[in-house]
């Protein structure tokens, strides 16, 4: 089985995947939640049959001060399930709109979610995450370096294992925007947990691999650093599939389908990043290892059909 | 294993401990030996409640100490206005976290904090006002009170709004402080002396404050002395006789006479002291207990569904070390229950995507020795030699993803706990936890159970124990 040789087709595969998430971005911007931007988010839930239409749903809020109401909505076994996002509200206002709510629609529907957050909160919020990611990602470079010290070039471990972590970000990233415009998901905490998750998961992999090709490194005297790649990705595959088979497939799945609606989306989200950090060990990082032994951009603008073959 | 007794008495101790920690009931065991009661904490996402994020008004210089008063402060006040299980944490330079299990209501959250709580008896001469006026005093005044007030709060949800209507009487006059809440030394209530008139607080003073308060009144015998609420005027009575014992009563007068709950509010504030800072509502977030309850309930039942197949996957794909990577992971989860009883951890659900990455690492550190050890028996290995070799080869992986985890998740929690982002702080302190316990278990249960096994698994036998 010749992976490394194929590494072209995987790194175009990686970018259809996240081109579409990217403009869909590009388009509409990040999908962020009030978690991010600030505002409110209500959350009820009505009888299918009395629920209040959308433009019902705009001049109540009109009537209560808020021009920029969002609706969405989605339905579940006969209930329907209302999330209106807008700027920040009182809890008078939120009050007099769901009192208005009970009187003329259904008088048992549920207030699931009520929540505010004000701007400089969400600001820091994401400034904060940002920030842990990035020194996150500068903590698991140092420390790869440090724990490959002993084979040639630990410094490009690093790098590779960081670029994989972003490609399996920009992966969850692309997967929530388009999402988004399907189901309707938004970017909140819940995201951002999956998205920590998933670079945790990401490193872990990446480290287990590369152990592999630092364990393999004195059988360079005899082989190409491409086929010791290939070999040691080879060698590890079977626990590559299998961990990914119990952690993702078994528990995730599992989740997904039978576990509770608020969770559902952030296990599909999960479940796909998982599996990107899995695919991105030995599709993305192990790969670029081989093309930066090789420098392989040198040849990349003026022989294309080579390099590619 | 060379101390081969040690651990395994080692073993036994930890197993014990755990499985008291773990299992329900035994109350009065656990609490004769631990001296509490062991239940699980659930956070407000999986059970219900509000949260809401306290930050001092942009402008202000606030230390540590300052916001540890107010936490504590806050506190004191939601216990005694009878809000149950009310928990605040400071949360990076200037937010306080309070997380209100069972409450639906901001205005609630509003009514703890509302008040600064600053309690004067001001000296006004001959100077009637009526109560509901603001005064200026010259008790550590540092800031233009005029300015402060009518300034308008960005924030929405800002206490300001609630508390001083714009239109209220402000005294132009500067006025003496005699005392102020600091010199209190109990606050009590009593009901109304007559019919029709409002409840009563009754306060004593310290040595100290009594002796000014009795200097005071016997050289103003005839003037008037306005009790002062957060610069507010709550009454104004005369001084018809000098006080020297230092105890007295405030009640309101009129419109602004004390119901029992106003009485008990003023109560609290005054004890409980004065925050030391004014606080507004930065974020507030409900989550009704139905949608946590129906997530955790389903969830739960997911979960167990799913670790049934990869138990089931395990045993058939490894055999007997998949029986064993079974036991490990059982061992793992109750582990990890059992801190998060100990310390207590709150469970959330970042938290439990923590946990699940965990489980995660356990997994993957028994496959990495499974498939080591498959691939030497394979090399031709006796199963003494493979099992010792397996260990062996997949002890640098285990150990430098897992460091490497538990590294980031240090990184996580630090800057999770400089700021509110309790989702970031749940999720690597249940992470680091689960990665540091599954390093253990490898390391221990999986490996020592391995080890005491291979005198029982022959060679001839390979094929039925590791499927080659």
């Amino acid at each position: 089985m010749n992976i490394i040789g194929k590494r072209y087709i995987f790194f175009a595969i990686s970018l259809l995947l996240i081109i579409p998430g990217s403009v869909i971005i590009g388009l509409h911007g990040l999908p962020l939640s009030i978690d991010f931007l600030g505002g409110s988010l209500i959350e009820l839930e009505f009888d299918s049959q009395k629920a209040p239409s959308f433009s019902e749903l705009q001049s109540l809020y009109v009537s209560n001060g808020i021009n920029d109401a969002q609706v969405q909505t989605s339905s579940d076994q006969g209930r329907e399930i209302l999330l209106i996002k807008s700027s920040s509200l009182v809890q008078d206002q939120y009050t007099s709109i769901v009192s208005h709510l009970k009187e003329n629609y259904d008088e048992h529907l549920v207030e699931r979610r009520f929540n505010t957050v004000g701007p400089s909160i969400s600001e820091s919020v994401t400034q904060r995450a940002l920030l842990a990611i990035l020194f996150s990602s500068i903590a698991v470079l140092l420390y790869i370096t440090f724990a490959f010290r002993k084979i040639d070039h630990a410094f490009r471990y690093g790098v590779c294992a960081v670029i994989a972590m972003i490609h399996d970000i920009l992966i969850v990233i692309s997967l929530g925007a388009i999402g988004s415009q399907i189901f309707g998901w938004q970017m909140d905490s819940l995201f951002l947990t999956a998205l920590l998750t998933v670079i945790g998961f990401s490193t872990q992999d990446k480290i287990v691999v590369f152990d592999r090709i630092r364990e393999n490194s004195p059988l360079l005297r005899k082989i190409s650093f491409e086929q010791l790649v290939n070999h040691s990705i080879i060698q590890s595959l079977q626990r590559s599939i299998n961990t990914q088979l119990m952690t993702v497939e078994f528990l995730l799945l599992s989740l997904a389908l039978f576990g509770g609606e608020t969770l559902r989306e952030m296990c599909i989200i999960l479940l796909v990043g998982l599996l990107s950090g899995t695919y991105s060990s030995i599709f993305i990082a192990a790969p670029i290892l081989v093309v930066w032994e090789n420098k392989e951009w040198k040849t990349w603008f003026r022989k294309p059909h080579a390099s590619k073959a | 294993m060379r101390n081969k007794w040690f651990y395994k008495l080692f073993f036994l101790i930890m197993l014990l401990v755990v499985i008291l920690i773990v299992f329900p009931g035994l109350d009065d065991l656990k609490f004769s030996i631990f001296r509490r009661k062991f239940e699980p904490v659930l956070g407000l996402d999986l059970r219900g409640g509000m949260q809401v994020v306290l930050q001092a008004p942009e402008g202000y210089d606030i230390d540590q100490e300052t916001l540890q008063v107010a936490s504590t402060i806050l506190e004191n006040r939601s216990n005694a206005l009878g809000v149950s299980e009310v928990n605040f944490q400071i949360a990076g330079d200037n937010y306080i976290v309070g997380e209100f299990p069972g409450l639906e209501n901001v205005n609630e959250v509003i009514e703890i904090i509302k008040q600064t709580g600053m309690l004067e008896f001001v000296d006004l001469g001959d100077d009637y006002l009526l109560p509901g006026t603001i005064v200026r005093t010259d008790y550590g005044v540092t800031a233009d009170l005029n300015e402060l007030e009518i300034e308008p709060t960005p924030i929405p949800l800002s206490i300001g709004q609630s508390d001083i209507d714009v239109d209220k009487t402000i005294s132009g006059n500067m006025y003496h402080t005699v005392i102020t809440g600091a010199d209190l030394d109990s606050v009590s209530i009593a009901p109304p002396q007559r019919p029709g008139e409002g409840y009563i607080v009754l306060f004593r003073l310290k040595p100290e404050g009594t002796e000014l308060f009795s200097d005071h009144t016997k050289n103003n015998t005839g003037k008037l002395l306005a009790i002062v609420l957060d610069k507010e005027i709550i009454s104004t009575p005369v001084i018809s006789q000098p006080i020297e014992n230092g105890e007295g009563a405030i009640s309101g007068s009129g419109e602004n006479a004390f119901t029992l709950e106003d009485a008990n509010n003023l109560r609290v504030t005054l004890f409980y002291g004065t925050l030391p800072v004014s606080l507004e509502i930065a974020e507030s977030r409900v989550v009704g207990p139905s949608l946590g309850q129906d997530s955790l309930e389903k969830s739960l039942l997911a979960g167990l569904i799913g670790f049934s197949i990869v138990c089931l996957f395990m045993m058939i794909y490894y055999r007997a070390p998949g029986v064993v990577a079974i036991i490990s992971i059982i061992f793992f989860a109750m582990i990890n229950y059992a801190i998060y009883l100990l310390i207590p951890i709150t469970l959330t659900l970042p938290g439990i995507a923590g946990f699940l990455l965990g489980i995660g690492s356990a997994l993957d550190a028994n496959i990495l020795q499974f498939e080591r050890i498959k691939e030497e028996l394979r090399k031709g290995r006796s199963v003494t030699q493979a099992i010792d070799l397996g260990w062996r080869r997949a002890w640098p992986s285990i150990r430098d993803s897992n460091l490497a985890t538990i590294i980031t998740s240090a990184i996580l929690f630090w800057f999770g706990s400089t700021f509110g982002a309790t989702i970031v702080k749940g999720f690597a302190l249940t992470l680091a936890l689960g990665v540091s316990v599954s390093l253990f278990t490898a390391l221990l249960i999986t490996r020592g159970i391995l080890n005491s096994l291979t005198p029982l698994l022959k060679d001839r036998d390979q094929t039925k124990w590791f499927g080659i």
